[in-house]
């Protein structure tokens, strides 16, 4: 298979939309639902998920030849465990009052399915560029839910948007939204959302089939 | 639904129909309550009429704005949505700002039955899960009891009813204690004629006990509701708080305050026998309703909270599929 | 897919050797990485660590600029640089001067949720608790996270007599010096808080009543 940008480009999207972790495949639900409770936990863990998995996939894709499948799944894990713990430090050190926000959900980057799936399913089977445009792709779908589920909890939870108050002092925080009910109530309509818009566009798409017009931009 | 030749008309059984339909055991249920309704809008005055109001709102609003096109008018005149909304706005403080009402009836209808596919596909009661919400995210607001108007107030509201969206209530200093919250932390009883005739804080539709019995009796009569079910969840409430009350009449309270105070009248004869959330069989119906009444008393006694009632029910709610599957009858001729 | 990766990769069989040796160099390297990310990381993450201690204890105890930690030691508290696992410390707080302003004592216990743990200041002579600071807690957002968030609340602690034993009150019921007045809906956090404080002060009080009579 010839790698043209377009397949580049292709690769990068699904991740982000069509395919998004966490909106379509629902994986990577225990960081989603623990640590939305503000923007700013979101994207410190969505960064970390990030990273942990654009240098695994670069890791894993690169050595694939090198690794025998017995094993293959050990090492995975080994690489990802190896960026997961220098995460960690990392934050620790230079981000401490988030990194004690987070606590125990950095090191259990390490059991986010996602990332071990991402491994599995397509770094170990393309090249380096296409894991990584692949994992970057996923990342930033990853990333841009644990923000929007962030950003309503925070919004709706403190009245604030990365701590910057967003109403005046009488605002009435909807203490449900910073509990774990939130989070699950929260993500159960932003999944409603995505699936009534995926299902208005298949309709349209199907609209355009019967007008026999070719869309340009069929996914 | 329109039949295209009425010489031809084939339809599975059961082909003998009764007079019954949803639309009249709604319509029934609505009757059953407005005694309560006006006894709650006579002892909070005007306010108890706002967030009733503002709570059908949020149920009706929410019901027809996520049916589909076709099915909306059909939906509003089957007045569920109304019920739902009636139903919440009696179990809510007579002083909550008339947003979270409203907010608290959008949940409802859409968190607690539109989402589950529509009425008779839902898992827990919508009334409930809509207040469950409000006292999860407004636990200030939903926990503060106004004095009663009681009459001369009747044209007084309370501020705080009229707070914008999304800001704080204010409250001018006149709130109270419910009979349960003074039993739970102060270990004081209520007077029984207050509690029957209604004489306390509560909420707006929980606390003449006298009315919310004859409504119920009248409901029973008419069959709207199966009898086990109230008379079950009644039954174990008194007999196991008359257990507690007789090894220790110092600490816990004596089974007539059980019955009458809070909200277990209110849910035992309108809430706990929604045909959808309950069980189908009649043993199921008693389980189900044993259920209820332990776990109330269970929650007031010996949980945080003084009330339970909402909490029991939603929890023997999630056990109905179960309960439905063990209590299936047998197929005549098998084992 | 590729069928044809797959065939090639089934046509060599690895030995357990080649298993055992790729999976001894993953190991190995990801090991000399994670060694070396800690120790780059590790200064800074002492010293924050210690500037936090350091900023709660000058906060219960005001004018205090110095800390020493205090091991209790043979019946005694001794000064140490390093205090052992098991064993008990506070920390001595001194002004500018270097005379004893009072001791920073830690405690914890179980909250609402999880484990609280705090620090408060003590002041032997007056015999009184002047400041809080809670340093771990995952109460209830909203409801018990008022035991750091609500200023009212941290205030009880300011000036705090502990005789007899600290109470919590209902809220605007304090009447006494001893008297803490609770959080409205989270008074099983408010309890707590006063408990760790009350065992605290039972574990330390006597010994540091002996340390000021020497």
């Amino acid at each position: 298979m010839p790698e043209k940008k377009q397949d580049t480009y292709q690769e990068f999207i699904k991740g982000l939309w069509r395919d998004n972790p966490v909106f379509v495949q629902v994986l990577g639900m225990c960081p989603m639902l623990a640590v939305t409770n503000s923007a700013v936990n979101a994207l410190v863990m969505g960064g970390a998920t990030f990273f942990v998995l654009v240098a695994s996939s670069f890791f894993v894709s690169s050595l694939k030849n090198w690794i025998p499948k017995q094993v293959r799944i050990s090492t995975y894990i080994i690489i990802i465990a190896t960026f997961v713990t220098v995460t960690d430090f990392t934050l620790q050190a230079l981000m401490p009052v988030v990194h004690k926000e987070l606590g125990a959900f950095i090191p259990l980057i390490v059991a986010n399915c996602m990332i071990l799936g991402r491994q599995e399913a397509f770094a170990s089977r393309n090249s380096v560029r296409l894991a990584v445009v692949d994992a970057l792709g996923m990342a930033s779908g990853f990333l841009f839910a644990l923000f929007s589920l962030g950003a309503v909890r925070e919004i709706l939870g403190e009245g604030a948007l990365f701590g910057f108050k967003l109403f005046s002092d009488d605002f009435e925080p909807w203490v449900i939204m910073i509990l774990p009910p939130g989070g699950f109530i929260t993500l159960g309509l932003l999944l409603l959302l995505f699936n009534w818009l995926k299902e208005r566009k298949d309709r349209l798409v199907a609209q355009l089939d019967e007008m026999e017009i070719e869309p340009r931009f069929r996914s | 639904m329109q039949y295209k030749d009425p010489r031809l008309l084939v339809q599975p059984s059961p082909l003998l129909k009764q007079q019954m339909t949803t639309h009249q055991t709604m319509r029934d249920l609505l009757f059953a309550l407005l005694p309560v309704t006006f006894a709650g809008i006579w002892l909070f005055g005007f306010s108890a009429l706002l967030v009733i109001l503002a709570s059908i709102l949020g149920a009706v609003a929410t019901e027809w704005l996520f049916s589909p096109a076709e099915q909306r008018a059909a939906r509003l005149v089957d007045g569920s949505g109304v019920l739902t909304g009636l139903l919440l706005g009696l179990t809510l403080p007579p002083a909550l700002p008339l947003w979270m009402a409203f907010l608290g009836g959008v949940v409802s209808v859409g968190i607690g039955k539109l989402i589950w596919g529509g009425l008779g596909q839902n898992l827990f009661n919508p009334a409930l899960v809509g207040r469950a919400f409000l006292l999860a995210t407004f636990p200030n607001a939903m926990t503060t009891w106004s004095t009663q108007a009681s009459g001369e107030g009747f044209f007084q509201w309370y501020p705080s009813n009229f707070a914008l969206p999304f800001m704080q209530p204010h409250y001018d200093a006149v709130s109270t204690a419910t009979p349960l919250g003074l039993m739970k932390f102060e270990q004081q009883s209520t007077a029984l004629p207050d509690l029957v005739l209604g004489n306390t804080a509560g909420c707006i539709g929980e606390t003449s006990g006298l009315l919310l019995l004859a409504g119920g009796v009248f409901l029973v009569l008419r069959r709207d509701i199966d009898w086990r079910i109230p008379a079950g969840v009644l039954l174990s409430a008194a007999i196991f708080s008359g257990v507690l009350y007789a090894i220790d009449t110092s600490h816990y309270p004596d089974p007539l305050f059980t019955l009458f105070s809070g909200g277990l009248l209110l849910a035992a004869f309108y809430m706990a026998t929604d045909p959808v959330t309950s069980p189908l069989t009649p043993r199921g119906a008693w389980i189900f309703a044993v259920g209820i009444g332990l776990l109330v008393v269970l929650i007031r006694i010996f949980g945080g909270f003084p009330e339970g009632v909402m909490y029991a029910i939603l929890l023997m709610n999630a056990a109905t599929p179960l309960i439905d599957r063990y209590t299936q009858p047998r197929v005549f001729g098998k084992e | 897919m590729k069928p044809q990766t797959q065939q090639t990769v089934n046509a060599t069989e690895p030995g357990s050797m080649r298993l055992v040796a790729t999976l001894g160099f993953a190991g190995l390297l990801s090991g000399l990485i994670i060694v070396s990310v800690f120790e780059a990381t590790l200064p800074t993450i002492t010293a924050y660590k210690a500037r936090i201690l350091q900023e709660a204890v000058f906060k219960v105890l005001p004018g205090s600029t110095r800390l020493q930690r205090l091991a209790y030691r043979k019946d005694k508290l001794a000064v140490v640089e390093e205090v052992g696992k098991e064993e008990e410390f506070v920390f001595g707080g001194y002004n500018s001067e270097g005379a004893l302003v009072g001791y920073a004592i830690p405690g914890s216990g179980p909250g609402f949720q999880d484990i609280i743990s705090l620090l408060y200041g003590y002041l032997p002579r007056q015999r009184k608790v002047v400041g809080m600071e809670i340093l771990e807690s995952r109460e209830t957002p909203g409801l018990g996270d008022k035991i750091y968030k609500d200023a009212a609340f941290v205030a009880n602690f300011d000036a705090l007599s502990i005789d007899p034993e600290i109470v919590a009150v209902k809220r605007g019921s304090k009447s006494a010096p001893n008297e803490v007045d609770a959080i409205t809906g989270a008074t099983i956090s408010s309890k707590a808080v006063v408990r760790i404080i009350n065992q605290a002060n039972q574990q330390w009080l006597q010994r540091l009543q002996i340390q000021q009579g020497e």
